[in-house]
């Protein structure tokens, strides 16, 4: 079962694929027990000549029983849902494992701007490399991301990832993933931002740590030339 | 409490345009409603095929650019949310319906119940003015979060938000004047013998409902004010460079945002509890109980708000708390549909229209319902939210209690309102009709959801995961039940127009119900109650043994 869902790139894609199956596994039967049960009241207690309606106001504890007890049984399920998937969000957007890359990805309209950390191995400094549009990532490497918005709310969501987070003017959200499947995939805003809202998109290639460095020198490389002046964070 | 709290008006204007009478003022909601339901339905309409066949023109609208998609996506959803579901289940189910259940001769404030109805009125011609002005209708979505919405830098129109909020603001001021009138008519105005335990589900869910809105809508209003003085008087409440949080108008949206879900949920729920047990000729199973779990839904929908954020930038350590107490809310509402359900049980079911519409209400809610638990739990939230699947899951969880239950209600409640019976072949090809392209309309937006269609986009086909031949099939199949949708209220409208003028007469008891609205005249006269009705039990006694007649009204004496 895949539920339709776009191929899994990354580490944690599984885990919250398994989530929405196991949630959709434990309501799916609710939902088919229901509605068959209310197929088969109607149909069982059609009117019928001669046949009274029993008079059932259900007012006792002993009746009730007939809705608390599987009512519970709802609770119960709730609190197993709850308690599987605190640990998977926890580990997605609480934790922030140990980093081998550091990006900075900035949504503006209608674009998104990744940002490299360089050499050493921070944002913000003189030795970033400008990657907008379109960023590279090594397969296998856990990459940190800072994320932050200049104009409006974005949402930063890479399908294949399951990854997506907001992305909000004057702040700096961080967040990590790490793509286990080489590919080109696509990045999108996920909250409208105005008129080209729809047209919002950026690349994300995953490549071999080979393929990678070889992209990064050549960006390098580009970046020696003098740089465009950009417009002060408003963060 | 006296039969003749007002005299009986004279005149054109008084009696039919500036009227206290409450029937009258459940009419003109009633009819502003109908006129903002087919206004958004024909939004839906050019959202559909533009989504079906992007970048081409709109047969009967033209060709769209973007700002008009986002605009027409934005307006969809306020017209049916605050001047659709609000103004039907609300205030025409409710001012029709409070003083006549509990043997009241009208609301506790007439004058401003009919302040109530014109404010709204003055607030339907701004909202629906907005979509002329230059610049256009909002477009930042019907949630206006800033700073898109806060700037006209970012959004392009000046004043169309402006608009928006000033009609939304002068809505919720229509509907605070409501409010306070159900609440204080439910409480004060009932019949003697009326226990609060005897008062039929219906005016317990008003009341909830209006109770709930009460407490919603003040941090609303305060995030409002905010959002309009950013715009014209150049604040900096959600602007950062200036100290000011984007994310704080979420929060406040959504402390009201949440509890409005249950204020259009609530009411329809009352009319399927009014009709399953007339129609099944049983008393409601577990009346106490289905109070009790209405009343702890309303408490539980104050502190769910956040799961609209989870991934919108808030400490993520707060997700899972706000996971639990939304899928908790799952409990109450199991025990109340569980309840329905039980009524059927062992009943002598007549699936006329009204009943057919109930019944439809409970199946299709419970896709909402389940869906529910899949947005609710943060981490399957990540990936489907802001997504199609939120889309489908929202329409199911709201179009049950504001059109499937509606329609019940207006197929029960008609013979009452006109002295007329509605047609029944044609209600039942009217609820078929719903029924079967409700699916078709949104069963495809759960899987376009899940393939990662994002909220929003005037161009699908932009996004490789989207322009494929099956999301295209999926994309039309919805289309076509929209068009459905819209086609099959063809046959309620003709059935509305032809059964107030030429419908078979109904009498005052058309369906043996026991509640206190059967006991006068169709329709009611001014004033209601000929005379002040007494009530000696509670409004489903139905079927009781030993009685040869199988329904027990509430004011017939023992």
């Amino acid at each position: 079962m895949n539920l339709w869902l776009p191929q899994a790139a990354s580490s944690y894609a599984q885990d919250l694929d398994w989530i929405l199956i196991f949630i959709t596994v434990i309501v799916g039967a609710w939902f088919v027990v229901a509605e068959l049960l209310l197929l088969v009241l109607v149909i069982r207690y059609r009117r019928r000549e001669g046949v009274k309606a029993a008079y059932l106001p259900g007012h006792s504890l002993r009746a009730m029983a007939v809705v608390l007890v599987p009512c519970a049984v709802i609770l119960g399920l709730d609190l197993v849902i709850d308690g599987v998937a605190a640990p998977i969000w926890d580990h997605v957007k609480v934790e922030l494992p140990p980093h081998d890359e550091l990006i900075g990805i900035r949504g503006e309209q209608w674009a998104w701007r990744f940002v490299l950390a360089g050499p050493d191995g921070r944002l913000g400094t003189g030795d970033d490399i400008d990657a907008p549009g379109e960023v590279h990532v090594p397969v296998g490497s856990v990459v940190q991301f800072e994320l932050s918005a200049k104009d409006v709310l974005h949402s930063f969501f890479v399908p294949e990832l399951r990854l997506k987070q907001d992305a909000i003017p004057g702040r700096k959200i961080k967040g990590w993933f790490k793509v286990t499947r080489p590919g080109s995939y696509e990045v999108i805003c996920a909250e409208i931002c105005g008129f080209g809202h729809t047209l919002m998109k950026g690349k994300m290639v995953a490549e071999s740590p080979q393929a990678y460095r070889q992209w990064l020198r050549s960006k390098q490389a580009a970046a020696k030339a003098p740089v465009p002046h950009e417009e002060k964070d408003n963060g | 409490m006296s039969a003749t709290i007002h005299a009986h008006p004279q005149g054109f204007w008084r009696k039919y345009v500036f009227s206290t009478d409450h029937k009258t003022i459940a009419k003109q909601y009633l009819a502003t409603g109908i006129f903002m339901a087919i206004t958004g339905g024909l939004l839906a309409y050019v959202i559909r095929m533009n989504l079906a066949h992007p970048g081409q023109p709109v047969p009967g609208y033209g060709a769209l650019n973007f700002t008009a998609y986002n605009a027409i996506v934005t307006m969809h959803g306020t017209i049916m949310i605050f001047w659709v579901a609000m103004p039907l289940l609300l205030a025409a189910l409710g001012n029709f319906l409070i003083p006549l259940m509990i043997g009241a001769a009208d609301m506790a404030f007439p004058r401003l119940n009919m302040l109530s109805f014109w404010t709204f009125f003055v607030s339907t011609v701004i909202l629906l003015a907005s979509f002329f002005v230059p610049g256009g209708a909002a477009a930042g979505g019907w949630t206006s979060y800033p700073p898109l919405s806060g700037s006209a830098i970012y959004s392009g129109g000046q004043w169309g938000v402006t608009l928006w909020i000033l009609a939304v603001a002068l809505e919720f001021a229509a509907f605070l004047m409501g409010g306070i009138n159900f609440i204080t008519t439910a409480i004060n105005n009932r019949a003697p013998g009326m226990k609060l335990f005897d008062m039929p589900l219906m005016v317990w869910m008003q009341l909830a409902a209006s109770i709930i809105f009460l407490f919603s809508v003040g941090p609303l209003i305060a995030g409002a004010v905010m959002l309009l003085l950013d715009r014209v008087a150049d604040t900096g409440f959600y602007n950062p460079a200036r100290g000011g949080d984007p994310v704080l108008f979420q929060h406040l949206f959504w402390f009201f945002g949440h509890p409005e879900v249950y204020v259009i949920l609530l009411p329809g729920l009352g009319a399927v509890a009014e009709i399953l047990p007339v129609f099944s000729r049983k008393p409601i199973f577990g009346y106490r109980m289905i109070v009790y779990a209405t009343i702890i839904t309303g408490v539980l929908s104050f502190i769910v708000w956040a799961h609209h954020q989870f991934i919108a930038g808030i400490d993520p350590r707060l997700a899972t708390p706000f996971s639990i107490t939304t899928i908790l809310i799952s409990v109450p509402i199991a025990i109340i549909t569980f309840s329905f359900m039980a009524t059927l049980w062992k009943g002598s079911i007549e699936l006329k229209t009204p009943m057919l519409f109930a019944l439809g209400m409970i199946a299709v809610f419970l896709v909402g319902g389940v869906t529910g638990i899949h947005n609710g739990t943060a981490a399957a939230d990540i990936y489907i939210h802001d997504t199609y699947f939120v889309v489908a899951h929202f329409h199911y969880a709201l179009i049950p209690p504001a059109f499937f239950a509606f329609l019940a209600a207006v197929y029960y409640w008609f013979p009452k309102v006109s002295g007329r019976m509605m047609n029944e072949p044609l209600g039942q090809l009217h609820f078929w009709a719903m029924f079967t392209f409700m699916n078709v309309t949104f069963l495809p937006m759960f899987v376009l959801g899940l393939m990662g269609h994002q909220r929003r986009i005037a161009n699908p086909h932009n996004f490789a995961a989207l322009n494929t031949p099956f999301a295209d099939e999926l994309q039309l199949l919805a289309t076509i039940g929209a068009i459905g949708l819209l086609l099959s209220q063809v046959p309620f409208l003709v059935n509305l127009v032809w059964s107030a003028l030429r419908g078979p007469v109904a009498g005052e008891n058309p369906w043996r119900a026991n509640t206190l609205e059967w006991s006068v005249p169709s329709p009611p006269g001014h004033g209601n109650f000929e005379k002040v009705p007494t009530v000696y039990r509670g409004p489903y006694e139905y079927s009781v043994p030993d009685r040869k007649d199988d329904w027990f009204p509430q004011n017939a004496p023992a």
